[in-house]
């Protein structure tokens, strides 16, 4: 089966000479149709780097992406545009949400922004929500919103426009332990109704809910593990009851 | 299991065998599916032959058979009180890992971090199984708080498996 998602031999390099830091550095990566994958590394291994590529949020200096059978890479500025809008969906650690708009008019955002009829986007917008377990917090503004209830309507908003793939970085970056157990939640859902994600992390939580999992450092994939499929001992012995 | 825990689940009143088990199920939750009910006899058996618990049979109704109910002696109640007090937490047995790493760099018979790469590899999947059954845990269950300690702790180790593996690529880079 093809991927979704593939990368070829994709680099970016910031300055040059002594001072040339390669962020990524010929990376290969495929994602196909329903998975999670995560990518965890210290930070300034070059994730965030690499999501944004993917995205089409940034363009890489050599190297191919490949989404939905469409290269990215020849894109032009408003075909880059038109992607980014409705095949992409981005989930950021500092929720990017619009201040001034309320939790559903933020969600509707990317939809109107398509051109979608206004009750259209209203409709799916407060579906969202209700999804998110927000529904009675549609029109609140942000301001009024805890950290992970901000986070959960950044997920609707990037659901909006029914992506192809979702890209998150560090999205519990930002959240205590409860919040972030309601992002995992919801994450876990999405990936049970077969959305595709990407994640970015350094916190082993939610990195743990994907099915594969690469390890990143100075700008390359140095490992890679399959999560799914079972671990070696069962719950009760990792809780210390022997049987 | 540790005799003194089914010795204080019998404290409440006495029971049937039968009942002790739902009660470590309700409990333990997923965590305690692989539990099996012999163990659970074997240990109310030799409870008894310690003198810690007694059990008195309650005779079968028409087809049902006797029943055993089993309840604490004294000395039984005395050594749970006794448990109750007792400050045991078990060690987290980090020594072994972090000779591995010293041996094996010592030595050049491994990358250290190709050691740590696999053990966080093993400790991620134990974490999506842990964490997989503590989201389909109602919030208000025994199981749940029990489920988020094995989080935490899993989480604890990675993090130190992070500290390892920054203090191993140093050591590495600059031999």
């Amino acid at each position: 089966m093809t991927p979704l998602l593939s990368a070829r031999a994709v680099r970016k390099t910031y300055g040059r000479g002594v001072a040339l830091v390669r962020a990524v550095d010929e990376v290969d990566l495929d994602v196909a149709t329903g998975e999670t994958v995560a990518i965890m590394g210290p930070s300034g291994c070059g994730k965030s780097t690499l999501l944004h590529l993917l995205g089409g949020l940034d363009r890489p200096d050599s190297g191919q992406i490949t989404l939905a059978g469409k290269q990215v890479s020849r894109l032009g500025e408003r075909g880059l545009a038109r992607m980014r809008r409705s095949a992409v969906g981005f989930v950021f650690q500092a929720f990017h949400l619009m201040d001034e708009l309320t939790a559903v008019e933020n969600v509707e955002l990317p939809a109107l922004l398509a051109g979608r009829p206004p009750r259209a986007a209203r409709r799916r917008a407060l579906e969202l929500l209700d999804r998110t377990g927000l529904a009675d917090r549609a029109r609140f503004l942000p301001s009024a919103l805890s950290g992970g209830q901000r986070q959960r309507v950044a997920v609707a908003r990037a659901l909006a426009n029914e992506p192809l793939i979702v890209l998150a970085d560090e999205p519990t970056g930002n959240l205590d332990s409860a919040a972030t157990l309601d992002v995992l939640r919801l994450f876990d859902g999405l990936h049970d109704a077969g959305q595709t994600l990407v994640i970015v992390t350094h916190d082993s939580r939610i990195a743990a809910t994907a099915d594969r999992l690469i390890t990143m450092r100075d700008g390359a994939f140095v490992d890679e593990t399959r999560l799914t499929g079972g671990t070696a001992g069962s719950l009760g012995k990792l809780a210390g009851l022997e049987s | 299991m540790q005799q003194e825990v089914i010795l204080a689940m019998l404290a409440k009143e006495p029971t049937h065998g039968y009942e002790l088990r739902a009660r470590l199920r309700l409990a333990l939750g997923p965590v305690g599916e692989e539990l099996n009910a012999g163990q659970v006899y074997v240990t109310l058996t030799r409870l008894e032959k310690a003198g810690l618990v007694a059990s008195e049979t309650t005779p079968g109704v028409s087809e049902r058979p006797d029943r055993k109910v089993y309840g604490l002696t004294p000395e039984g109640q005395q050594r749970v009180a006794a448990w109750l007090t007792e400050v045991s937490w078990p060690k987290p047995d980090l020594t072994e890992f972090h000779l591995k790493l010293t041996a094996a760099f010592a030595a050049r018979l491994a990358d250290p971090i190709a050691i740590i790469d696999a053990q966080r590899r093993e400790l991620l999947r134990r974490l999506r199984d842990a964490q997989r059954a503590a989201l389909t845990e109602p919030d208000v269950s025994d199981a749940a708080l029990l489920l988020e300690g094995i989080v935490l702790r899993l989480q604890a180790d990675l993090r130190w498996l992070e500290a390892c593996e920054r203090t191993w690529t140093t050591r590495r880079n600059t031999r």
